[in-house]
């Protein structure tokens, strides 16, 4: 019988589907013409513009702090959520995963509205502090989904065998219990880093003066039009969201 | 020395049920000292509370002189060995027998060293470096011992340590512990719900049922002398006899009368009267089976009956003969070259017999027990259910 070509063909257009405006994009970030278009010859120049831009810096700047301390905090809370969410049973137990869940669910326009809300209400100066807040409270529920996943799999009587061979709780948790959840503990704050470094809508709403992220600064960009180190940009961004997102993908594999 | 481990009316419930009502024994210091039983039993919940786990609602626990009820797990010199053996995966064996030592902050070269002693015992020596996920079933159990054994626990608690292995495997650990314990000498409380594991390795056993001891004995006492039916029937298989007595003899003998059966012979070690009711147990293997009709002697019970079921084992064949309104489970040892023979089949007439001596009268019986037996009567079954 002859094979079907055509699971073959749907592969092909998929593919081109997705990659080729990542293709297309990564060409013409090396393409000398100011505003894309036909290929006008090769050169590093919207790179070497790029770095050499201080509002980029600045917000990168911006960008990275928050997601580093907003993936740190997440992490340490989310965690701790998780174990509460696992360990404890009682009626409310519902709500309050409910409460974590939502983020999750709820749109991006939906969060950063009412956020934008709740610290106008409260008087809050609009700045790096609300974005951190802004970021914290969605990495949050992914941490502690990703850690309560793997709280669920734990076998806990491994507890009771360090506790039998004479480890107090906290020694059991050290050193039986936090090295084995690590690896979750670790994507899940990966997970985090990456949403929070490319986070648009919920951070569009919350910033203020001086504090422009990355994002936000590529649109400010996009609307008095350099699309060239935009696109420079873009291809850098892209190689980072690769190689942490393959990072994390190993390391849950390693650990299954 | 005795009364080295005491548990004295000890309870545990959880929500509605009663795992442990009231349970009082002593356990003597350096046996094997078995909790035999169905799932449920309380058996699992006595060790618990023993190593720790879990607080007695009532009663003690007394530890060579030491009440140790209410201590948490790692103020106890007791170990544990767990079902799924509990290994730290993320360490490898070496550290996986190390842990104890290195919580209890034992120096490095004492720790070394009595680990190489655990390999050695254990015959790991080769497998010290490897990850706890590359090795075997059997290996993790010998591992999970030696990480309890390092410690010098005055009690080694063994939960069911051979349920996840093959058959054979379980065979060969079996005598592997009997002979740990014989190297170390220390006591060894060992759950399990397999009366063959049971009867291998221990000095003693207590036989548990609903949150209650029915018996501890030794392994031959609980099979040969048991006290309830339960035991009787929970421990090997067994044949259960409802009867009066209508006659007492000299030797201690007694003559039964039993609805649908033969009267029979019985040793009548109660002291019993006539007409006082007896529930007799009597095992499989005490019965002689034959198609020739056997001597008559004065202490021996003969009756006639025909074979309705058949299950060949190799070493031994298991029959069902009617006889009445019973049907007898019998196992015939084959100890001669059984194809020179022509050996008895179905529907046959044959004639079964068995010394007065070699039945047991027991002290308390209740008919449900009947349903742990390998195969109980079905017609007797269908009468019980409502039509």
């Amino acid at each position: 019988m002859k094979r079907s070509r055509v699971p073959f063909f749907t592969t092909i257009t998929v593919l081109v589907f997705f990659y080729l405006p990542l293709i297309v994009l990564s060409i013409n970030s090396f393409n000398d013409s100011r505003y894309g278009g036909p290929w006008k010859g090769f050169t590093f120049r919207w790179y070497v513009r790029l770095f050499h831009d201080p509002q980029i810096w600045h917000a990168l700047k911006n960008t990275l702090l928050i997601a580093v301390s907003a993936t740190l905090v997440s992490m340490m809370i989310g965690t701790l959520a998780a174990f509460a969410l696992h360990r404890y049973r009682s009626r409310l137990q519902m709500v309050h995963y409910g409460m974590i869940y939502s983020p999750l669910i709820v749109p991006d326009i939906l969060m950063g509205m009412s956020l934008l809300l709740f610290f106008v209400a409260l008087k809050v100066k609009l700045g790096l502090f609300t974005i951190f807040i802004a970021h914290v409270t969605f990495c949050l529920s992914y941490v502690t989904m990703v850690v309560l996943s793997r709280l669920q799999d734990f076998d806990f009587s491994l507890i009771e065998a360090a506790q039998d061979l004479g480890a107090n709780g906290w020694t059991a948790f050290r050193r039986i219990l936090l090295p084995l959840i690590m690896p979750g503990i670790a994507a899940g704050g990966l997970l985090a880093f990456t949403l929070s470094l490319d986070d648009f809508v919920i951070t569009f709403f919350v910033s203020g003066p001086g504090s422009t992220t990355l994002p936000i600064h590529i649109y400010s960009m996009m609307k008095h039009g350099a699309p060239a180190v935009i696109n420079a940009l873009s291809v850098i961004l892209l190689l980072i969201t690769f190689v942490l997102v393959s990072a994390s993908r190993t390391m849950r594999e390693k650990t299954e | 020395m005795s009364d080295f481990l005491v548990f004295e009316g000890v309870s545990k419930r959880y929500g509605e049920t009663q795992a442990v009502d009231s349970v009082t024994f002593s356990i003597n210091r350096g046996e094997i000292f078995s909790l035999l039983g169905p799932s449920g039993c309380g058996k699992t919940t006595l060790l618990r509370c023993c190593a720790g786990f879990e607080d007695p609602d009532s009663g003690r626990i007394i530890l060579d002189g030491k009440d140790i009820t209410g201590l948490p797990p790692h103020r106890r010199k007791v170990n544990t060995v767990f079902q799924n053996y509990a290994l730290f995966p993320h360490l490898s064996i070496r550290e996986n027998i190390a842990f104890g030592p290195r919580t209890a902050g034992w120096t490095r070269g004492e720790t070394d060293k009595e680990v190489s002693r655990m390999l050695e015992l254990i015959q790991m020596e080769e497998y010290a470096d490897r990850k706890v996920t590359e090795i075997s079933g059997g290996q993790k159990q010998r591992i999970a011992i030696a990480r309890a054994l390092i410690n010098r626990p005055q009690v080694l608690l063994l939960d069911e340590p051979l349920a996840a292995l093959d058959l054979k495997l379980r065979q060969r650990m079996l005598v592997e512990l009997d002979s740990i314990h014989d190297e170390v000498g220390i006591t060894f409380v060992y759950v399990t719900h397999d009366q063959g594991e049971a009867m291998g390795i221990s000095d003693r056993i207590a036989a548990m049922n609903l949150g209650h001891i029915e018996q501890i004995g030794t392994p031959a006492e609980i099979y040969e002398a048991p006290r309830s039916s339960f035991v009787a029937a929970f421990i090997g298989d067994t044949n259960f006899f409802d009867g009066t007595v209508t006659e007492v003899m000299d030797g201690s003998y007694c003559r039964l009368r039993i609805d649908g059966f033969p009267d029979v012979l019985a040793w009548n070690d109660k002291g019993l009267q006539v007409n006082n009711a007896v529930h007799l147990s009597l095992r499989p293997e005490k019965f002689n089976i034959s198609r020739e009709q056997p001597d008559a002697l004065p202490n021996r019970n003969v009756v006639q009956g025909t074979v309705e079921d058949i299950i060949y084992l190799g070493s031994h064949t298991k029959y069902w003969v009617r006889v009445e309104d019973y049907r007898l489970g019998i196992h015939h040892q084959h100890s001669r070259y059984l194809l020179d023979t022509r050996p008895i089949t179905w529907n046959e007439k044959v004639w079964i017999s068995w010394f007065a001596d070699d039945s047991y009268m027991m002290e308390r019986y209740k008919p449900e027990d009947e349903n742990l037996l390998v195969l109980p009567d079905m017609e007797v079954e269908e009468e019980v259910l409502p039509v």
